[in-house]
């Protein structure tokens, strides 16, 4: 390997590396909203990927109407797009929640389960029957960056789009452990982790709190859509099954109900599927998703950092 | 239901606010991606404005909610009740009878009205809801009259003998309501429905009888018609010899996929198989060498009567013929309505045998507690890796068929979707109950086929609206809706079938020393 040879193995190695982390940053905002619920109630939140994928399309015809609206101030702008989609997909959250899960927490097992993917093919298809299902590109609305790394004629490339990506979510994470570990809610949301009956007798408002529980993991789903239309600059209806599943399985390999575990599992299935499209085909990278899905829940079946479930009849 | 004695102004006062709030609530669900549409022009997205269809939207849940509100939730006498006691034992009082024979008499205007304007799709509807209150007068009746009579396999006989004579009464069906579909129109829907019963079946399987949730149904579906089509185009083999073959390829792709999940239970299990499912999908697509990716595999062999092909001519003798009949492509139809019949009854009889075996009866326990069954004795590996071999084969076999009817398969059709329209089926039919399996598939499957031809609902809603895209649309709200309206199934789901006969409650004294 010649001098030119390893410094393109470097830079490029770098810029791959980038890239997994912005992507993976992605997955870890969605990873939160599986493994808060899974936590809480003990369900996978099937239709989380296309809460994401409606947070999504909210933050795209927001941007668009605010730009509509005369306001051309990019900060300005992307900011409003964010409260908004915020609470619009807290909305969406809420309301999936309350119709299709509430009814059935009493109920077996895959009850929930069922309606979740029930849920999945329903908002799917309410995108597509509302936006049309062709894809919507946006143009990029936040570009340059800067030369990180340079080595003779390689060049390692932050984009500034990255650099918001990584910002943003390691805010919102923060706020976000400090609402868990500080605030009553983040007591009264552990307490229902561990024992809801137990927590419902301490004067703990179960229902509102699980209600909480969707609104928050949705809101942070929609800053995931948000950061992926502007990084990507393409969303269609069908955005949220892949990046859900991906999602999931980070938060499975980060350990279920563990958040430092759903941050850490993103950014770990960011970089697998980067690395893989980089130097294996790019045709196998959902494959080599979905089998370091299977292979952790093999393997290491409460995650990384997760606690061990203990059995009980 | 009201609490007796709240006056009827107070009534209507609280179902107004509860209303209110849901229309707030939708209207900021529906007003950014219903009120606005992202349209593409050449300068880029522009949002188009469309008020009316948010307002409708918004109307449908303020409305919605606020009649079942004043009828359902919080009337006094519940709208519902009536047809709910159509499925149950306690007596009908004089409202239900009054709110029995309205439903019959609306139902009845409106075949009339329909039969005067020629709007078909609506006369089915009306005659559907006839047939749902007629049959549940006819099982109260018996119920009734004799207590002790088995009505249920009346039932379950009258539907083998109409799935057996369907091609008899199909004709019966096109002339009762002048559709103008064609005959093969028929027999292509029933076959559908038949596909989807026996998937149906053989997931029934894995998910009601071993309590597995298997999300990647469709892999195995995929493996069958895929083991037929390359063995069919490759080798010329025909479709008898391949069908056993691709059941059984099935099968062991159905321990393989199996074996490493043999510890994961529950979602986690569902999540997994769902991965397999999809990973098998994308293999297909871009294995090319093999499958021929994408465009898929053309020029796939129909089945044939012992050797005698349906076609008008052949090499050797052709099924017309050899039986001296003129020959009609609708006999090629009709065979592989009698093929998929079969392949599905037999489903149905080696599930039937198997749950009176031991290891059928294993699979219900494992499906009943795990653990407990682990420390009886019972060995889990075996039991889980048999449930998802047996379940393999039958979505093995129908896959071949699947090949065979369409001549034609690629990895479209084995996407997820596929999956959860079976899970669907097995589900809301009630896990484990055959009956129940059956009727959701006719449901579903036919129900949205139906959607096809609402041509009315075009008119009105303009020439833009296509029922096709609202299908899944509505499939899902259906899947969520049944769901939570009876989480148990339409025909509730089936216990063990062997149980202790006479159950003993256990002794407080017991139970307190922590014995029982």
């Amino acid at each position: 390997m010649g001098e030119g040879e390893a410094a393109r193995f470097m830079t490029y190695f770098l810029q791959q590396l980038i890239n997994g982390i912005a992507l993976g940053s992605i997955y870890g905002l969605i990873a939160i909203g599986y493994t808060m619920v899974y936590g809480i109630i003990g369900m996978i939140n099937f239709a989380h990927g296309d809460i994401f994928m409606v947070g999504a399309f909210i933050a795209l015809i927001a941007f668009l109407a605010v730009l509509s609206i005369g306001i051309t101030m990019i900060p300005m702008a992307l900011l409003i797009v964010l409260v908004v989609a915020m609470v619009l997909t807290a909305v969406w959250g809420w309301t999936v929640e309350r119709v299709a899960y509430r009814p059935l927490r009493e109920s077996f097992r895959l009850a929930p389960l069922i309606t979740a993917i029930g849920m999945s093919i329903v908002l799917q298809n309410f995108i597509q029957v509302a936006q049309g299902a062709r894809v919507k590109p946006l143009q990029p609305v936040i570009t340059g960056g800067f030369e990180f790394f340079k080595e003779g004629d390689f060049t390692v490339i932050i984009s500034n789009i990255q650099i918001l990506i990584v910002v943003t979510t390691v805010v919102l994470m923060g706020v976000f452990w400090l609402i868990i570990s500080r605030t009553a809610l983040g007591r009264a949301q552990r307490a229902c982790e561990q024992d809801r009956l137990m927590a419902s007798l301490s004067g703990v408002n179960v229902d509102q709190t699980i209600s909480l529980t969707f609104v928050i993991g949705a809101a942070l789903a929609s800053v995931a859509g948000l950061l992926y239309l502007l990084y990507y600059g393409v969303i269609d209806f069908y955005i949220g099954f892949i990046v859900g599943i991906k999602a999931f399985t980070a938060a499975v390999f980060g350990g279920i109900g563990s958040l430092p575990g759903a941050m850490f599992g993103g950014l770990v299935i960011g970089l697998i599927e980067t690395f893989w499209s980089a130097y294996f085909t790019i045709e196998y990278k959902d494959v080599a998703a979905f089998s370091m899905l299977a292979i952790v829940l093999i393997f290491f079946p409460t995650g990384l950092l997760g606690r061990p479930e203990v059995e009980k009849v | 239901m009201a609490e007796p004695g709240t006056s009827l102004g107070q009534r209507l006062k609280s179902a107004l606010t509860d209303s209110f709030l849901a229309g707030i609530i939708a209207f900021a669900l529906f007003s950014l991606v219903l009120g606005l549409r992202s349209v593409d022009n050449v300068t880029g997205l522009t949002l188009q404005p469309r008020p009316m269809r948010l307002a409708v939207a918004v109307g449908i849940v303020f409305f919605g909610r606020l009649l079942l509100n004043l009828f359902v939730w919080q009337a006094e006498y519940p709208l519902t009740t009536p047809f709910a006691k159509l499925l149950r034992r306690d007596p009908f009082d004089k409202r239900d009878v009054v709110v029995l024979g309205a439903t019959a008499l609306l139902a009845v205007a409106g075949f009339i009205i329909a039969a005067l304007f020629n709007a078909p799709a609506y006369e089915l509807i009306a005659v559907a809801v006839l047939v749902f209150v007629g049959l549940g007068l006819l099982r109260r009746a018996i119920v009734h009259f004799f207590p002790d009579l088995p009505y249920a396999q009346f039932f379950v006989v009258a539907g083998i003998l109409f799935a057996v004579f369907f091609p008899l009464t199909s004709f019966g069906l096109e002339k009762a309501f002048h559709l103008g579909l064609p005959l093969r129109y028929w027999f292509d829907l029933a076959i559908l429905v038949l596909t989807y019963v026996m998937l149906g079946w053989g997931l029934n399987i894995v998910v009601g009888l071993a309590g597995l949730l298997d999300l990647g149904y469709v892999a195995f579906y995929a493996v069958g018609a895929y083991t037929f089509a390359l063995l069919a185009t490759h080798f010329g083999l025909g479709f008898w010899l391949c069908l056993p073959i691709a059941g059984l390829a099935a099968a062991l792709w159905g321990i393989i996929l199996g074996f490493p999940v043999l510890r994961l239970r529950g979602d986690y299990l569902a999540i997994v198989t769902l991965a397999f499912g999809e990973i098998v999908r994308i293999i297909l697509l871009n294995w090319t060498e093999v499958t021929n990716g994408p465009n898929g595999i053309l020029g796939i062999p129909r089945p044939t009567f012992f050797g005698l092909p349906f076609t008008p001519f052949g090499d050797g003798a052709t099924f017309s013929q050899f039986f001296g009949i003129k020959y009609d492509p609708l006999q090629g139809i009709i065979f592989l309505y009698y093929v998929i019949l079969a392949l599905a009854f037999l489903t149905n009889l080696v599930t039937l045998r198997l749950r009176r075996l031991p290891i059928g009866r294993a699979w219900e326990a494992m499906r009943e507690d795990e653990i407990a069954c682990r420390s009886l004795g019972i060995n889990t590996t075996i039991t889980k890796l048999t449930a998802f071999a047996t379940g393999a084969m039958f979505g093995g076999l129908a896959g071949s068929f699947f090949a065979t009817r369409q001549g034609f398969i690629s990895p479209e059709s084995f996407t997820f979707i596929e999956s959860a329209i079976i899970l669907a089926i097995v589900v809301l039919g009630g896990m484990g109950s055959q009956l129940g399996v059956a009727i959701a598939a006719i449901v579903m499957v036919g129900g949205f086929e139906a959607l096809r031809h609402t041509e009315g609902l075009q008119s009105f809603f303009g020439a833009g609206f296509d029922p096709a895209l609202y299908r899944m649309l509505l499939f899902g709200l259906a899947m969520v809706g049944i769901m939570v309206w009876r989480p148990r199934g339409i025909i509730a789901s089936r216990s063990p079938s062997i149980v202790l006969d006479d159950a003993r409650p256990i002794p407080t004294d017991l139970v307190e020393e922590g014995r029982a």
